[in-house]
């Protein structure tokens, strides 16, 4: 007896802790003989019966298992069921509970009948129902998974509740699966233009999805609570259809796209890139120029004293005869001078007209906020070129395959620029080819080297003249400025040096640098680094030469104390007239060096012994390199001396503007395509890195001059000031609230600032090694991908 | 030009801007050229295709030394003659927009390079390749010394599994390095 009641005990605990996967079997046999295996279910079914045939045959205790089975099962299953498991076994489960629970539906759907809100539920219910089949026909696998999941769910609720609310969960349960299926549907949506399908198949499923979605937010919509969600919807759907109208909208606003198509499909991607820079940097600048006119300009020109009222607004007596001469005018002296392009014109009350614009901080702020908005444009532009783009990464990787399948420039519409392209695909690959059996010769690395020194010796020694020329024009500008009857030629001799040192000194770098015989990538590359040394060792010493003139004006003042020299203004003239010559320079290069040229080739070629067309001198290329340094030189003069001259960024936009209508004019009539490809699209963050570091080098003077040097006596809206950055401290202490003087107080604190900079410090290491480990995984696992492969492919 | 006999419904063109990567302005110039380029009869059919001769017309496609797969890829036509349909061509459009994506564009570069249509690229298929990218004429092809090597150097870069073909997940692991791609595989109306 005894030993009768352990065995039945020990049977009894075997068969609870096997009946989740005892029970499943038999049932599966069962169902594999109700219902014929269809598609994803056939393979259920098999996979369930290789399972069985894994697990040891049942015994005699079989028949008991199963009576127990019949009542413990759905408890056992709810609690035994661990939420780890394998997504089959999910499927079949469910799959058997709801063939078992779809019996005994019957009853409560009828006991629900009688229900008061029943009537609602019912239709769906049905429509549930009939759904089924045809879901199970289109819906692919996962759609019916997660339906007969949360059919599974709202069983469980309902068992554990057993009362009337089971109805009412058992329709929450209904909504959550129909608001999660509405959901899919529209996420299915929402990539369907990511699937390389035909149109036809998309447009299908759409219609589909769509239909499904309609439907079904209606019924979603329904009963008190609800309305809300109905709402939400309506207003998603109308915001959608917001943003894309918004796009379309932007797309429409772009100017210039069709010229630059033109461009593009004629030379290629590369020249139109120049361009696309060039739209950029216009766009950038009018955003400047709407800062600077609409809050500094604009105030002191409508609500600030007129012109003539007070003396720093007025030509001075002595030179009011001339102030109206062309000659005066072109050299921003005169009324120029005295007028709201210039930092002396406005003045220093601390509110101006009836809305009290305090426009001392204005200029500040707009001062530093032109810094600010610029270095947030270009980082967030190259944080977007830098996703796509990739860096510099791995550039010998590929140098076949890429040649292979993306030398080709689809933009090309032309025939001659396709001929043009053929041509220089084919050296291309005939250059690597040899390339690559050239890598194994031996070279006279020695004499290489020297030739290379000997290179980078005389460029150094170029650049450095460049910077003496440049520092003795400006010193020699200063003994002109004392004497009175000057020349047209010095009176600018110093901007024309600095423009043609500009012009001449990048095809003799050129023509140095073939001793150093790099390849063309590489070589360009040094060409681009010395230009830019060149430019960026002149901007500095003309900087430092006018600062030179700045320190003495300032003397000369404390000596004068009144009615002393505005050296702001007469910083502000000088940018003034750098980026007028500037302009002026580069127009009338491409007059002559492109225009003049194209017409002498072309007129002249009827009447010359040799074809000037096909060999020297024939058409120009355009130097993209050339154009775009400049064009990023000019812009980080543009914010130096826009703190100085508010007038210069209106130049500046005015100069973009006519820029682009004449380059692209100058291009298309003068210009023929590249021989040689070159890739700018890798060099588009090299120069967004160039002008993040003009920008840098433009922000150090202003901050120096704002921080350190007193501003003039009388001129100027900080005139009377110790330090130009006073304004704000007023404002502080005066308009706004004690306690906030009080924080800034802290914030400016040293001992509060030190450690904040150390912090940085510390995140850029930190963010630098981890980038470096990321490579490092990144090299590991492409290792690991080829010899997995390589493994895969031997056996 | 004169009115078109069938203007773009407007439940389709807002379908068409859900399922593809064009703005509305797009798809209507898109619709605009394609009408352009039917018969007179064709215009009152529903679904007009263009044969390839015309498309090929197209001043985009002129210069393009793979324009004749580009048609086949992008044709669902029965006869297999790469004539173009209105859908097939928003389908073209969208895969050489500006914003489509890495995936969808190194797909179906995929096909078209795919000369022979296996699914993937084997050496006839590169020789084949490098021939349209070298132009028709006889100074600019290479030797086939030359081809030989290029095609070796090629494999050997791209071809992971060293089975002699490269098939699409090697393409797109190789296109997804280029920082060219995006930008060159683009086409404009």
């Amino acid at each position: 007896c005894v030993c009768v009641c352990v065995c039945v005990c020990v049977c009894v605990c075997v068969c609870v802790c096997m009946t989740p996967v005892e029970g499943e079997g038999t049932e599966d046999r069962q169902l594999a003989e109700e219902e014929p295996a269809a598609g994803a279910k056939s393979q259920l079914m098999r996979m369930m019966r290789t399972r069985m045939k894994r697990r040891p045959p049942e015994t005699a205790e079989e028949p008991i298992r199963r009576r127990l089975l019949s009542h413990v099962t759905p408890t056992m299953k709810v609690r035994m069921t661990p939420p780890r498991e394998d997504k089959e076994e999910q499927q079949i489960k469910e799959q058997q509970t709801k063939r078992k629970e779809e019996r005994p539906r019957t009853v409560t759907r009828t006991a629900r009948r009688r229900g008061t809100r029943e009537t609602r539920r019912e239709p769906r219910e049905r429509r549930g129902k009939k759904r089924r089949p045809k879901i199970r026909k289109e819906m692919p696998k996962g759609r019916a998974k997660e339906r007969r999941r949360k059919t599974r769910r709202t069983r469980r609720r309902r068992r554990r509740k057993r009362a009337d609310s089971e109805e009412e969960s058992m329709s929450e349960g209904e909504m959550e699966r129909l608001k999660e299926e509405v959901e899919e549907k529209k996420k299915v949506i929402a990539i369907m233009r990511n699937k390389p399908w035909r149109m036809k198949r998309r447009l299908v499923h759409l219609k589909e999805c769509q239909e499904f979605v309609d439907k079904f937010e209606g019924a979603l919509g329904k009963g008190k609570g609800r309305k809300f969600y109905a709402y939400k919807v309506m207003m998603t759907k109308k915001w959608i259809k917001f943003q894309r109208d918004f796009e379309n909208f932007k797309t429409t606003c772009i100017p210039w796209e069709r010229k630059i198509k033109e461009v593009e499909s004629h030379f290629g991607s590369s020249v139109a890139s120049y361009f696309i820079f060039l739209r950029w940097m216009y766009g950038m600048n009018m955003v400047l120029f709407g800062l600077t006119f609409g809050l500094v300009v604009i105030p002191e020109v409508l609500m600030g004293l007129p012109y003539g009222s007070i003396p720093r607004k007025t030509v001075p007596r002595a030179e009011q005869p001339t102030a109206q001469d062309y000659s005066v005018l072109m050299d921003f002296n005169g009324y120029c001078k005295y007028s709201v392009l210039f930092y002396g014109y406005y003045n220093n009350q601390r509110t101006i007209g009836l809305l009290k614009f305090r426009l001392p901080l204005s200029y500040l702020m707009v001062g530093v906020g032109t810094f600010g908005y610029s270095l947030m444009v270009v980082i967030r532009t190259m944080a977007k070129n830098a996703d796509v783009g990739g860096g510099d990464g791995d550039d010998g990787e590929f140098t076949f395959a890429w040649k292979m399948f993306t030398s080709w420039d689809y933009l090309i519409g032309n025939a001659e620029t396709a001929d043009n392209k053929y041509a220089s695909i084919t050296t291309s690959f005939k250059e690597s080819i040899v390339d690559e059996q050239e890598n194994q010769k031996d070279e006279n690395i020695h004499l290489r080297r020297f030739l290379r020194v000997l290179a980078n010796f005389m460029i150094i020694c170029c650049l450095g003249g460049s910077g003496y020329l440049i520092f003795f024009v400006v010193k020699r500008s200063q003994e002109f400025a004392n004497r009175d009857d000057l020349s047209w030629y010095e009176k600018n001799e110093l901007e024309l040096i600095m423009s043609l040192l500009g012009l001449v000194c990048p095809p003799l770098f050129e023509t140095i640098a073939e001793l150093e015989e790099y390849h063309p990538r590489i070589a360009l590359k040094w060409q681009l680094g010395r230009i830019f040394a060149l430019f960026l060792g002149n901007l500095y010493t003309f900087l430092f030469a006018l600062f030179d003139e700045v320190n003495n004006k300032l003397e000369e003042e404390v000596s004068i104390r009144n009615a002393g020299p505005c050296w702001e203004t007469a910083v502000g003239i000088e940018f003034v007239k750098l980026t007028v010559s500037d302009i002026q320079v580069t127009y009338l290069t491409i007059l002559i060096g492109d225009f003049a040229r194209a017409v002498i080739v072309r007129f002249l070629n009827y009447c010359w012994c040799w074809d000037l067309e096909a060999t020297y001198p024939s058409y120009g290329e355009f130097d993209i390199s050339g154009n775009v340094l400049g064009l990023v030189f000019n812009q980080g003069m543009i914010w130096m001396g826009a703190f100085y001259a508010p007038g210069l960024v209106g130049i500046n936009v005015l100069r973009l503007l006519s820029s682009m209508y004449y380059q692209c004019w100058a291009v298309m009539a003068t210009n023929v395509p590249h021989e040689r490809v070159f890739k700018a699209s890798k060099s588009n963050n090299f120069y967004m890195g160039l002008l993040l570091l003009i920008l840098f080098l433009s922000l150090l003077p202003v901050v120096y001059t704002i921080m350190t040097l007193p501003p003039s006596f009388d001129c100027g809206p900080f005139s009377g000031k110790a330090k130009m950055f006073d304004v704000i401290m007023e404002t502080i202490d005066l308009d706004l609230p004690a306690f906030l003087g009080t924080l800034m107080g802290y914030a400016a604190n040293p001992g509060l600032i030190i450690p904040a900079v150390l912090l940085m410090v510390l995140a850029i290491y930190y963010l630098n090694s981890v980038s470096e480990a990321y490579q490092h995984a990144n090299a590991e696992l492409k290792k690991k991908m080829q010899m997995v492969s390589l493994r895969v492919f031997q056996n | 030009m004169g009115t078109t006999a069938s203007q773009l419904r407007k439940d389709l063109l807002s379908e068409y801007q859900e399922l593809t990567f064009l703005t509305k302005q797009e798809i209507i110039l898109a619709h605009k050229r394609f009408s352009e380029l039917l018969s007179k009869e064709d215009r009152n059919v529903p679904t007009p295709r263009v044969p390839m001769e015309k498309v090929l017309s197209l001043p985009e496609l002129k210069s393009n030394p793979f324009r004749k797969r580009i048609c086949h890829v992008f044709s669902t036509s029965d006869m297999k003659d790469g004539s173009l349909t209105f859908e097939d061509f928003l389908d073209l459009l969208s895969a050489f927009s500006d914003s489509a994506t890495l995936e969808i564009k190194s797909h179906y570069a995929f096909r078209i390079f795919d000369f022979d249509d296996d699914g993937t690229l084997d050496g006839g298929d590169l020789e084949k390749l490098v021939n349209c990218l070298t132009g028709e004429t006889d100074d600019t092809r290479l030797t086939t010394e030359e081809m030989r090597q290029l095609i070796s150097n090629i494999l050997e870069e791209s071809d992971i599994d060293k089975d002699g073909t490269v098939n699409l997940s090697e393409f797109q692991h190789v296109i997804s390095r280029s920082p060219d791609f995006v930008s060159s595989f683009k086409i404009v109306l």
